[in-house]
């Protein structure tokens, strides 16, 4: 066993940002152990994205290349990685951590008799795999001691995808032999769910509330901190699931991705899903009861209290301070 | 249609956690347990299917004895039987391990459709219902939030990233996870408890760890922080003054 392959995913014609990440994070392992890097590209026709990954620092590109890989299906997938590592037998093997590894990486592991470490943060020597526990409140460690390759998939933004050099790989094809009856799922076109009326990328200033506002008689309170501010306002997905605000403004992995000049978090606690979705803001502000939630962990201002006490408080200070 | 439901008692959402002095876990006495939220779902999903296409619905779930609260929770919305797999050391299992029990409780139930929730709010691993499907050799589709049952088999809803969706179609028997929000929860009637009490929970001992883990928990901590948070001391009122005051002359938003 030797070398570390990194499975890119394509996202509209090209590698998605958090593949750049997982390849940042499979040179992270191989520098730890002196081996070499291969680029894996799946699919159809792989062309431009192989020439896309092949300007990267990698040993080389692997195009996985099948007409049953055109739409994303486990089955096809997983038999066709699952050839590509019994060939190549990498000691690691690494995703990035989207909807569609998550889809089908736990079977392809686990019919190697291995396992899936997923949602990986960092990486440490050994290698020591650290991901979240209880919703973002812990962290776990974890050591992997199979006898086989090493699965890792990380989180988005975990590790820097503006670390990678520029190289000039060479690309090699690997046709894996699949069988349309071993494809059991027939996949439709991916739609959008309604027509999107509230962009909440664009929103120079966000309120967003979460579980903590408790009943939706409640949210007056905070729908007139946003007005005071000039703010939309925003939710994290709990509220939207249960009818409370339009699935529209959802903030996090399955709703919107926002990074405005100020976030204000009412009542969320902070889950990765949520995270992902506004970490990227300029300024964070967290109101929460309980000091550990994980939303503290990246806000630049907290309050610890009552939401019921702080929020009107806070719209009357801003309502003084605009005059 | 038999359906078996595999679910999963967790921490409480609000519970306190403290570290326990082995480092590995968290001091499980100081905790509240509830059922996992997405595997709240999973049977509502599971019940809906009943009531259209009757059947049955079985839940599994894998744990210590306080498990058996959750469970009866489950048989009280209305499952009509249990497996209860009794295993003290759930948190030294990986995803494989865990998904292994599972697959070996109800193997011999041959069930139509497995639903578990799509992850689980303690360990997070998101792997239960993809491993039984692979175990069991069935199809699967996962992060589901509508099921519609076809001449053919099914037709599911797919939540993909950023606001998009997808329709699969698969035959049964099938393996889903299901996503948080696709169906209103019901709650337990008096009826419900009442009846849960004379329901079959059938206990099967966990088989014993077969050697360690491939993937191994060696310990767990608090995260680092990503930022340094200031934290803005004083009463509410207090409070939301100087923060305003910070926003506008030290973060220059307002």
């Amino acid at each position: 066993m030797s070398g570390i392959c990194v499975v890119l995913e394509e996202r509209d014609g090209r590698i998605g940002r958090i593949s750049w990440e997982a390849l940042a994070a499979g040179k992270l392992l191989a520098a730890q152990s002196g081996q070499p890097v291969s680029a894996v590209v799946i699919g159809a026709s792989t062309e431009s994205i192989a020439n896309e990954a092949a300007t990267k620092a990698v040993n080389n590109v692997i195009r996985v290349e099948h007409p049953l890989l055109a739409h994303y299906t486990s089955d096809g997938y997983t038999i066709a990685l699952h050839q590509l590592i019994e060939k190549e037998s990498p000691t690691a093997v690494v995703f990035p951590h989207t909807y569609q590894v998550r889809d089908f990486a736990p079977a392809l592991a686990a019919r190697m008799n291995e396992v899936l470490i997923g949602d990986v943060v960092a990486i440490g020597e050994g290698p020591v795999f650290t991901r979240q526990l209880l919703q973002g409140r812990l962290a776990g460690n974890y050591r992997h001691q199979g006898s086989g390759p090493c699965f890792v998939s990380v989180q988005a933004g975990a590790f820097r995808a503006d670390a990678i050099e520029s190289g000039s790989a060479e690309a090699t094809n690997f046709t894996p032999t699949i069988d349309a009856a071993q494809i059991r799922t027939e996949p439709g076109e991916p739609f959008r769910g309604s027509a999107q009326t509230v962009d909440l990328g664009s929103a120079p200033l966000i309120v967003s509330v979460g579980r903590g506002i408790k009943e939706a008689d409640n949210l007056p309170i905070v729908q007139e901190l946003a007005t005071a501010l000039g703010a939309e306002l925003a939710a994290s997905r709990p509220i939207c699931d249960n009818g409370w605000l339009p699935m529209e403004r959802q903030v996090g992995s399955s709703g919107q991705t926002v990074s405005p000049k100020l976030y204000l978090a009412v009542g969320i606690s902070g889950a990765i899903q949520h995270l992902v979705g506004m970490k990227g803001s300029q300024c964070i502000v967290a109101i929460n009861k309980d000091p550990d939630a994980p939303i503290f962990e990246v806000a630049d201002y907290g309050i610890v209290g009552d939401l019921f006490e702080v929020v009107p408080a806070l719209t009357e200070a801003i309502k003084a301070a605009k005059g | 249609m038999k359906i078996i439901v595999a679910i999963k008692q967790v921490p409480e959402r609000d519970a306190h956690i403290r570290i326990d002095s082995s480092g590995k876990w968290i001091e499980e006495s100081d905790v509240q347990y509830a059922m996992n939220e997405s595997d709240a779902y999973a049977l509502e999903e599971a019940l809906q299917l009943r009531e259209k296409h009757s059947g049955e619905v079985i839940v599994v779930s894998a744990g210590p004895e306080r498990v058996g609260t959750t469970i009866r929770e489950a048989l009280a919305k209305g499952a009509d039987r249990a497996i209860h797999i009794d295993c003290n050391d759930l948190n030294q299992r990986d995803a494989l391990g865990v998904a292994r029990l599972i697959a070996d409780a109800i193997r011999p139930d041959n069930a139509d459709l497995i639903l578990t929730g799509l992850q689980s709010d303690d360990l997070g691993y998101g792997q239960t219902g993809v491993i039984l499907a692979e175990l069991l050799g069935v199809p699967h589709a996962t992060l589901i939030l509508h099921v519609e049952k076809t001449d053919a088999g099914l037709k599911v809803k797919r939540e993909l990233e950023a606001g998009f969706f997808q329709e699969i179609e698969l035959p049964l028997p099938a393996a889903l996870t299901i996503q948080s929000g696709g169906n209103k929860l019901r709650y337990a009637t008096l009826m419900g408890i009442k009846k849960a009490k004379t329901k079959e929970m059938r206990v099967v001992t966990a088989a014993a760890l077969d050697g360690a883990p491939v993937a191994v928990l060696d310990g767990i901590a608090h995260p680092k922080k990503q930022r340094s948070t200031q934290i803005i001391p004083g009463d509410a009122k207090q409070a939301a003054a100087t923060l305003v005051e910070k926003l506008k002359f030290e973060a220059r938003i307002l």
